[in-house]
């Protein structure tokens, strides 16, 4: 996905003279054609990201398009209120893309762990968050970027990851992944691909899943939920984020503050707290309590 | 303008900046005091900014980063009829913009929102990357507070600036030696301040800051310099100045004047 991202905003920078991209240190070689392509609009701003951010708030106030990259912890938490107060606040159209977010970096312990930032971030007016699933996405989501005029987050996964659809993509809308009626399992970013997984375990005994991919957390394709409330009597929403305040909270919110009849929502996610031991991403989900077993056996348990 | 002229300007912005603190309880005053003759030499010799060029990518771009005294901005602006009067009487009433810190929209002049500090160099950093992306010559000034330099970011920029060599960003602090709860260089090691800017790769001026002759014989030559480096004029002021009571006094941080104490600065104005 940070390649597509490197390789799309190359292209753009040629076409689009108000392009700039500002670096945390990170992705050595990777932005070498950017940085041939616009030698004056590439920054590497060092390990000093409240001062990327402001600087990027300056770069956007005369009128550029800065996209801000670096590690997820450190392009979001880092620099929370200068995000607030000179992105947010200000309203300007600044791209903050964060890479190797959620469990991206398991190994790489919880100081690079980003499971907290979507409960964070979407806490701040003007805010939009994407989380694409794929390279194909993150290269949509990167174009159809310059049609906003305010600040968004783009959570990356790593590099690798496959092309999981080929379906329309527009920032605020969900896209149907699957088709199904007994249960609707929602969910967001590079976490669809573990969800396709389930949904085919779910299919060997009989539970028939819909998947709706929500890429747009924020703001919530309200729309779409509410078809999902009125044509579902069981709804899981499963992502590689906290528990509290991220898309599990965001449905329930959408659930509670409408007219619905009483349904069923499971919610997956990372439990409230912060873990040590490291391993592989695999291990790290599950250390963390997204287990697929148990996501599967308690979606099982509903149907019993 | 001659120094005579500033001089007088300064003495009405003081006054009508002490009249409204005391009206509409508006705090920072002598932060606000301290910087008055910075402001009147900045806008009315220096800057390239006035009511008919607010739009204009050439103009120059002054940051207020020590949000806290833009009462005194607010003044400055109102003398350099970029906000009117009118526009002002809204002050301390309910929905006006003329917040304690100044706003990201609604108000004339006003570049940045700050009063969380140590943000306005970072982003007046990045209006002068951006006037140098397209070759424009204008300045952008940043006024800071000696306390704000406490906060990191400043430093972060201050980096940044160097190594990226823009020459045309100008970092000024207001060195009252007062910080909100004590001596600015008892909080936090700040001594020795102009070696720290120096050692960071700016090119370092010091004057007087509450005396115009002074500023103006070192704005002159900051405003010229060929260096291709960011510049810092490190300006020594006294906080609450013009007033004898409040000058030097940090109660005056957060105090309002009564009506005693109001008559009595204005008495003093007038005397001087």
């Amino acid at each position: 996905m940070r390649k597509i991202f490197a390789e799309k905003l190359t292209e753009l920078a040629e076409k689009n003279r108000h392009v700039v991209l500002l670096s945390g240190d990170i992705g050595n070689k990777m932005f070498d054609d950017f940085k041939e392509v616009a030698p004056n609009r590439f920054f590497n701003c060092g390990i000093a990201e409240a001062n990327m951010i402001g600087v990027s708030a300056g770069l956007a106030l005369n009128g550029f398009r800065p996209f801000v990259y670096t590690i997820a912890p450190f392009a979001t938490v880092r620099c929370l209120e200068q995000i607030r107060v000179d992105l947010c606040y200000h309203n300007l159209p600044v791209v903050i893309v964060g890479t190797g977010s959620g469990l991206s970096y398991a190994e790489l312990g919880p100081t690079h762990q980003m499971l907290e930032d979507i409960s964070l971030l979407r806490s701040f007016p003007n805010m939009t968050i994407v989380c694409p699933c794929d390279p194909r996405e993150t290269d949509l989501v990167i174009s159809q970027s310059f049609n906003r005029n305010s600040p968004m987050y783009i959570r990356l996964g790593k590099k690798g990851e496959p092309v999981l659809h080929n379906n329309d993509f527009e920032i605020g809308k969900s896209i149907t992944i699957r088709e199904g009626y007994d249960i609707c399992l929602i969910t967001t970013g590079t976490m669809l691909k573990n969800v396709l997984d389930i949904a085919e375990t779910l299919g060997k005994v009989g539970i028939k899943a819909h998947i709706e991919h929500f890429h747009t957390v924020k703001p919530i394709d309200k729309e779409s939920l509410t078809k999902i409330f009125n044509n579902f009597k069981v709804v899981a929403t499963i992502e590689e984020h906290s528990l509290i305040g991220g898309l599990g909270s965001i449905v329930s919110e959408v659930y509670v503050d409408g007219d619905f009849e009483k349904i069923k929502i499971l919610r997956f996610g990372t439990d409230d707290k912060y873990l040590s031991k490291t391993g592989s991403k695999e291990y790290m989900l599950k250390a963390y309590g997204l287990d697929y077993d148990d996501i599967v056996k308690q979606v099982e348990g509903v149907f019993k | 303008m001659e120094i005579v002229k500033l001089d007088d300007l300064a003495k009405n912005i003081r006054k009508d900046i002490i009249t409204v603190s005391y009206l509409h309880k508006v705090p920072h005053l002598g932060s606000c005091l301290s910087i008055v003759d910075i402001l009147t030499v900045l806008y009315f010799k220096y800057l390239n900014i006035s009511s008919d060029n607010l739009n204009s990518e050439n103009r120059d771009r002054f940051i207020l980063s020590k949000g806290h005294a833009v009462p005194a901005l607010y003044q400055v602006l109102k003398a350099k009829s970029i906000l009117t009067s009118d526009e002002l009487k809204d002050y301390g009433s309910d929905g006006s913009y003329f917040a304690e810190h100044p706003p990201a929209s609604g108000i004339d002049g006003i570049e940045a929102a700050t009063g969380s500090l140590g943000h306005g160099l970072p982003i007046g950093l990045g209006i002068s990357l951006s006037l140098d992306i397209k070759e424009l010559d204008a300045k952008t000034v940043v006024l800071l507070g000696d306390g704000e330099c406490n906060e990191g970011s400043v430093w972060e920029a201050a980096m940044m600036a160097s190594s990226n060599k823009t020459k045309n960003l100008i970092a000024i602090i207001d060195f009252n030696k007062w910080q909100a709860t004590d001596r600015s260089k008892e909080v936090l090691s700040l001594d020795p301040l102009s070696d720290k800017w120096e050692s960071f790769g700016w090119e370092v001026y010091e004057c007087d800051g509450n005396d115009t002759k002074s500023l103006i014989k070192v704005l002159d030559k900051i405003f010229n310099s060929d260096e291709k480096k960011p510049k810092v004029l490190i300006a020594h002021t006294v906080k609450g100045k013009g007033i004898s009571f409040m000058e030097d006094d940090n109660n005056w941080h957060y105090r309002t004047p009564n009506k005693e104490e109001y008559e009595n600065a204005m008495l003093e104005m007038e005397i001087d």
